[in-house]
């Protein structure tokens, strides 16, 4: 199991497109992924329990995979965060 | 054959058959089921057939209309992607024995109230209206109900609809939306303008029953005498395939206008502009020969976005409109916002009386930080250009000069940082009828006057001009309403300050010839109205109409008799 912190530093928090395209890279791996954010926790794959959450700025959240490709998911999540401007 | 009658709110005409944008019944009852997996099997079905429409539709909006209108279908397929809903769902077809519209719709209610309830959020507030969307359209394919789609549309079709929003229209494919038929609004509803700008033969305010008419009905739209016929003979059919020609023939022959300078048949020169909103309704203005732009709606750069636009998006957008009208004049009115333009992410609190609440250029003042970002913009478009700005919603003398001061103190921060500035005219749209009552005393402080009649007569009558059941009294020819506006041009010219006018009367033929015996210098319309008013202008000796003028300010006492002076006035002699 992997596990990884991230400071969400978006004004925006997580919505809109990058909440669909942190979904989307979550989907292409086996492993099971979970966002973790003020003691809940959802299906990274579920765009609506993303949604749901709603994350905003300055919010820490925690992502943990577990699976055969864990690293690699975390690693494609975090180039994701990263990309989309979501975490610095 | 059945006939109908309606508002005529676009020019044109239209045959094609009847497709019914309409709510489908998707009402359901709760069932106990006994084979669960063969429910779910036809959840399943649903689902998919559900998903394929939607890259269908997708795709469409993608070619035909863009990326932006696109997004809104790419959310919902990956709402019915979902890993989690789909699972509670169909968990919970097996171990409540429920039928599958009864789960989904509980599932996915849940998720609504979730996002109805994050009251911070404004943006997961509208996601909600994405799930409702999303899971009708599953519910209609589980219950075998057709849904309408304006995106699948494939042949020439008028459009049946109580109401069109905007979300409809971004959808409609121009080569197959041919007429459209409406229940709702006037002439000034928003199904109205839009079939305008879109150029599309339009009747609204249908005063028949839009039930009457099936999916698949021939129907005639006339949209330039309100008519509608069902199921037309084969003579009525080609009388209106012969009108049709006629019109066409025209409106080729008003294209010699084009070009042309409005002139009276005595050689009086008032100005035809156009009234526009977005850079692609600056197209059709010029094409249709404008001599200037008297109304740009800014609101809509604040409406297409779910955020404020910045500065230089501004800025881009009113640099390329003067750009492209190449030194012609261009008025902007700054956002009229607020009040029924709702926009989310400025969290107005909802009113009671919208129209006479929080809005326009009152919203401006108490938010100038808003509006000091546009006036910024514009000023360093007016380098480009001919740029004038005018403030909506003015009601006192006050108001004006507080927005001036705003103004020129933004404008003396450029040009201390050297930024080149042009020579902008400030002035007011006179719509309250506290502002047309003291224009004379406005005429002192500004460089011009428009006259917004939309709300003006809306507020001289008392008569929301959306409410059907009173639009008779929305009355442009009220004697009531044009002493005011007669008032309003005298005060002008006794100041020496033009007067123009930019609501839909400015385009209405029967209102010209009156407006050319007032002296209004500057007349500005949808750009599909300029060159028959240019046309009809080039008829009109303006001393004659001075005497038609006097005589609907005097002597009249209704709008009957108002028209009866205008037909009186036009018959040659």
């Amino acid at each position: 199991m992997e596990k990884r912190q991230y400071n969400i530093t978006a004004e925006t928090g997580i919505h809109a497109r990058p909440a669909t395209l942190l979904v989307q890279t979550a989907s292409k791996f086996n492993s099971d992924i979970t966002l973790e954010y003020q003691e809940k926790s959802v299906n990274l794959k579920s765009i609506m329990g993303v949604m749901s959450l709603g994350v905003g700025q300055s919010a820490s959240v925690t992502i943990t995979a577990d699976g055969d490709d864990e690293k690699e998911a975390l690693d494609a999540i975090t180039e994701t965060m990263k990309s989309e401007g979501l975490t610095d | 054959m059945t006939k109908f009658k309606g508002i005529a709110a676009s020019d044109g005409i239209a045959i094609a058959s009847a497709f019914r944008l309409t709510e489908p019944d998707l009402s359901f009852n709760k069932e106990t089921i006994k084979d669960s997996d063969a429910e779910i099997a036809r959840l399943n079905q649903a689902i998919e057939v559900s998903k394929q429409e939607l890259r269908t539709i997708q795709q469409r909006t993608l070619k035909d209309l863009g990326r932006h209108e696109a997004e809104v279908f790419k959310a919902h397929i990956a709402i019915l992607s979902d890993p989690e809903l789909l699972k509670r769902i169909k968990t919970m077809i097996e171990t409540r024995h429920v039928n599958a519209e009864y789960a989904l719709k509980n599932v996915s209610d849940s998720y609504i109230q979730i996002f109805n309830s994050m009251t911070d959020n404004d943006y997961l507030k509208q996601r909600s209206t994405d799930i409702k969307d999303v899971m009708k359209r599953v519910l209609s394919h589980l219950l075998g109900v057709p849904l309408s789609d304006p995106a699948l549309i494939d042949h020439q079709v008028i459009i049946i609809a109580h109401d069109l929003t905007p979300s409809d229209t971004a959808q409609f494919v121009p080569n197959y939306v041919k007429g459209i038929v409406s229940d709702m609004g006037g002439r000034t509803s928003h199904s109205a303008i839009m079939s305008r700008t879109m150029e599309i033969p339009a009747v609204v305010g249908f005063q028949g029953s839009l039930a009457d008419i099936k999916d698949g009905d021939p129907v005639i739209v006339d949209g330039l005498t309100g008519n509608v016929i069902v199921k037309p003979t084969a003579d009525e059919r080609q009388a209106y395939h012969e009108k049709q020609r006629q019109y066409q023939q025209r409106n080729e022959q008003l294209g010699a206008f084009r070009n042309a300078a409005t002139t009276s048949s005595d050689g009086k020169h008032p100005i035809i502009a156009a009234n526009i909103g977005t850079l692609d309704d600056l197209q059709a203005a010029i094409d249709n020969g404008a001599e200037g732009i008297g109304l740009f709606r800014t609101e809509f750069l604040y409406m297409d976005s779910d955020k404020l636009p910045s500065e230089e998006a501004q800025f881009n957008v009113y640099k390329t409109v003067v750009q492209k009208m190449a030194g012609k004049p261009v008025i902007f009115r700054t956002a009229d916002i607020g009040g029924d333009k709702d926009l989310p992410y400025l969290h107005t609190p909802h009113e009671a009386n919208p129209f006479l609440g929080y809005r326009a250029i009152r919203m401006s003042l108490d938010q100038p930080d808003v509006f000091r970002t546009q006036l910024r913009a514009l000023i360093r478009a007016s380098a480009f250009g001919n740029l004038s700005i005018m403030f909506p919603m003015i009601a006192t003398v006050t108001e004006f000069k507080h927005a001036k001061r705003i103004f020129e103190d933004e404008r003396t921060k450029l040009v201390a940082k050297d930024i080149p500035v042009g020579n902008i005219k400030l002035g007011i749209m006179v719509e309250v009828p506290a502002a047309a009552l003291l224009a004379d005393q406005f005429a002192n402080v500004v460089d011009f006057m428009s006259i917004g009649t939309n709300d003006l007569i809306q507020y001289v009558m008392a008569a929301d001009r959306g409410n059907r059941r009173i639009s008779y009294l929305y009355q442009p020819y009220n004697p009531a309403v044009l002493r005011l506006i007669k008032s309003v041009i005298d005060a002008c010219h006794d100041n020496g300050t033009p007067a123009y006018m930019c609501g839909e009367m400015a385009g209405d033929q029967k209102a010209i010839p009156i407006l050319v015996g007032m002296g209004l210098n500057e007349f500005s319309m949808s750009a599909t109205s300029i060159l028959k008013s240019r046309a009809l202008i080039k008829e009109l000796d303006s001393r004659e109409m001075v005497t038609l003028a006097n005589k609907t300010v005097s002597l009249a006492s209704t709008s009957q008799q108002v028209l009866k002076y205008v037909h009186q006035a036009l018959e040659k002699p």
